[in-house]
């Protein structure tokens, strides 16, 4: 949905941007940063001020993991997928935070608050399994740790995080 | 006179609590009413110490390794003494890093990043004040005669490529710096861009005054939040001291650098999709040629270098070329920041002449599986590299070498599994990733990748050997017919797992094929 709110902070965004298309992904990352999200009502008006057709942006949109097109859940947990992280029990861990937070990859958790996505690397290699939680890094994830950390931001929330056993 | 107390600010050190670390610090000499001054320095690599806080001595600087904030007023009260637990004693008599040649990362964990009077007062900045009397062509000249090969994986000569940019026309060049670390085992640029940024901005400089180029672009993935943010805070400042803009160190050379943050994809590690990526589009490969020393970014000529590689120029134009060429074997020449990662006791950041055997590392440095169990299995190259079985693991890290085993030596990032590991699965995992990361641009990836996933499903589940020929077919295709490494090269992890484990694929044991 987007809201004049939202049409207005993008707009701003996009009046202090030059127009060269070398400014558009500097101008996504600036609406995700502010709105969370890239909404789709507002490929219009960047397709516009880049004078690139929507289709174009569209395609630049999709094209990059890091851009989503939909809210994100209040908390994002990224765990890592790659090789040196699969080494050290990623895919157990997976299977963990998957029952912990009762969702699959790139799903919401059951009360909406927490959404569960791939990441390939966060540089952590050393000190594998590595996750990023809202921005920050976390090392040497075992299960036990992956619950202290859920734990901490769930503390916060209303309801309380549902197990799905 | 205070006590001066680091603790690192790299990301590794941030995921395994260093900040609290700090925090704790400053708290407990509040209490105690101490005169405590924290600096907050890079990584000295030995990543599987982090938290590694050091105390400043008379002797020099001591280390604590591990360390939690509970640690932390139990340190205080025993003087952080080298009886505590946690105690290593001097840092740079640790085995483990006082066996290191140290060129590029002479400074990581020496220096606070972000000052560039720590980046001055350990050699910073002689490589471009030395590079300002040289001509274009002797700066070149001398990257070219120090032997430096490109370290994001190609590992193609470095003056060569500068010598076809510095003689393309041009009105306008550009420096554009890799720093797209996708690799699953790959740290080295990070800890570059994290634990001493100025080198990497030296290093673009002097590239710069190399080939006429007059502005600059590091390309850094969003995964890397903390390097970008200690880039950006970098370049302000060298901006600030005349380091970068219209007149460099008063010569009256333009260099302006700024940093790009990707948005997460893999393939815009590959040189071509990155400056699609630059230019605002789709991260999609162009086909070669025209090389993008002669039309790269924007269509103008570009030097696109890996971060290693412009990082080690600081030291070539200030030592001379012969100082790094001492370093090596063969063609390898210099040295190679090895990253050990994965299933390891001791992962990190190892800096050593070319040459030494992938065992040393594994054992010597890395001492063994974190597991305990025993290695099955080390890809070395990232998740395009070959996996290589104990039987290949005498090899001298030496880009030829590795070449001559049907493997990569690429950037030197080594991931180890245990005997737990599943290679099968694994190979599975290579094809998958291919699959999502894939630019779409060449079929032989974009459908290959996906029939590969099927193909070894089909195999695991019993499919016979008429299964495990398709997959070598696809393989070959992919080999041959892609556009760049990414569909090119994923046949290395997947057909080395196959040809060394192939029990894990229900086939049976090679018959005579050891090495």
């Amino acid at each position: 949905m987007n809201t004049p709110f939202a049409a207005g902070q993008v707009g701003a965004i996009l009046a202090a941007k030059a127009a060269g298309q070398d400014q558009l992904l500097p101008t996504l990352h600036a609406i995700q940063d502010v709105l969370g999200f890239v909404p789709p009502d507002a490929v219009p008006q960047i397709a516009l001020a880049f004078n690139l057709s929507r289709a174009e942006v569209h395609g630049v949109i999709t094209f990059y993991h890091h851009f989503r097109s939909t809210p994100p859940a209040r908390h994002v947990v990224q765990l890592c997928r790659a090789e040196s992280c699969q080494s050290m029990g990623a895919n157990a861990l997976l299977a963990h935070a998957e029952q912990a937070l009762g969702c699959s990859l790139h799903q919401h958790s059951a009360n909406g608050q927490f959404a569960l996505e791939p990441v390939y690397c966060l540089g952590q290699c050393a000190t594998s399994p590595a996750m990023m939680v809202d921005g920050a890094l976390h090392a040497r994830v075992s299960p036990a740790r992956f619950d202290r950390i859920i734990a901490q931001l769930a503390q916060t929330l209303e309801p309380t995080l549902e197990h799905t056993a | 006179m205070s006590m001066q107390i680091f603790v690192p600010r790299d990301s590794t050190a941030l995921a395994l609590g260093a900040d609290d670390v700090a925090a704790a610090i400053a708290r407990e000499a509040a209490r105690r009413q101490l005169d405590v001054t924290i600096i907050r320095n890079g990584t000295r690599g030995m990543l599987w110490l982090e938290p590694l806080v050091e105390l400043q001595t008379p002797e020099g600087r001591v280390g604590f390794g591990q360390v939690d904030a509970f640690d932390v007023p139990a340190l205080f009260d025993a003087g952080f003494d080298s009886s505590h637990p946690l105690a290593l004693g001097r840092v740079d008599d640790i085995p483990w890093l006082a066996r290191q040649q140290r060129l590029t990362f002479a400074r990581a964990g020496l220096t606070d990043p972000l000052s560039l009077a720590d980046y001055e007062q350990h050699g910073g900045y002689r490589g471009l004040r030395n590079a300002l009397t040289l001509s274009s062509a002797d700066i070149v000249a001398t990257v070219t005669a120090s032997g430096l090969r490109g370290r994001g994986g190609a590992a193609f000569p470095t003056g060569i490529k500068w010598n076809t940019v510095l003689r393309a026309p041009g009105a306008q060049k550009y420096i554009v710096c890799n720093a797209d670390e996708g690799d699953s085992g790959t740290f080295a640029d990070r800890i570059v861009m994290e634990a001493d940024p100025f080198m990497l901005i030296e290093g673009m400089t002097i590239a710069g005054l190399a080939v006429g180029a007059t502005r600059g672009y590091i390309y850094v993935r969003s995964e890397y939040p903390h390097a970008i943010a200690i880039l950006d805070a970098a370049i302000v400042q060298a901006r600030l001291h005349g380091y970068l803009g219209a007149n460099v160190m008063g010569s009256e050379r333009t260099f302006h650098l700024e940093v790009r943050k990707g948005a997460g994809a893999y393939i815009c590690g590959e040189e071509t999709a990155l400056l699609e990526s630059l230019e605002g589009k789709r991260g999609i490969v162009r086909a070669k040629p025209p090389l993008p020393a002669l039309a790269g970014l924007f269509g103008q000529p570009t030097v696109i270098n890996n971060v290693l590689s412009l990082a080690a120029v600081p030291l070539i134009l200030d030592r001379g070329a012969q100082f790094y060429q001492d370093f090596g074997m063969g063609r390898s020449r210099g040295t190679l920041p090895v990253q050990l990662a994965g299933n390891i006791k001791q992962g990190g950041l190892i800096e050593l002449a070319f040459g030494v055997t992938l065992r040393a590392i594994l054992f010597d440095f890395g001492g063994g599986s974190a597991s305990g169990r025993p290695i099955k299995a080390v890809q070395v190259g990232g998740p395009l590299g070959a996996y290589l079985p104990e039987s290949e693991w005498d090899t001298p890290l030496d880009y030829e070498a590795f070449a001559a085993l049907w493997a990569v030596l690429g950037h030197g990032g080594i991931v180890v599994h245990d005997d737990t590991a599943d290679m099968a699965q694994l190979a599975r995992y290579a094809m998958e990733f291919c699959a999502i990361e894939s630019c779409g641009k060449c079929t032989p990836c974009r459908i290959g990748s996906t029939r590969g996933m099927e193909v070894i499903d089909n195999i695991r589940q019993g499919g016979g050997v008429q299964q495990v020929i398709l997959l070598r077919d696809l393989c070959d295709t992919m080999l041959l017919g892609s556009l760049c490494a990414m569909g090119g090269m994923t046949p290395y992890p997947v057909l080395s797992a196959l040809n060394h484990f192939p029990q894990d694929f229900g086939q049976a044991a090679p018959a005579t094929r050891a090495a």
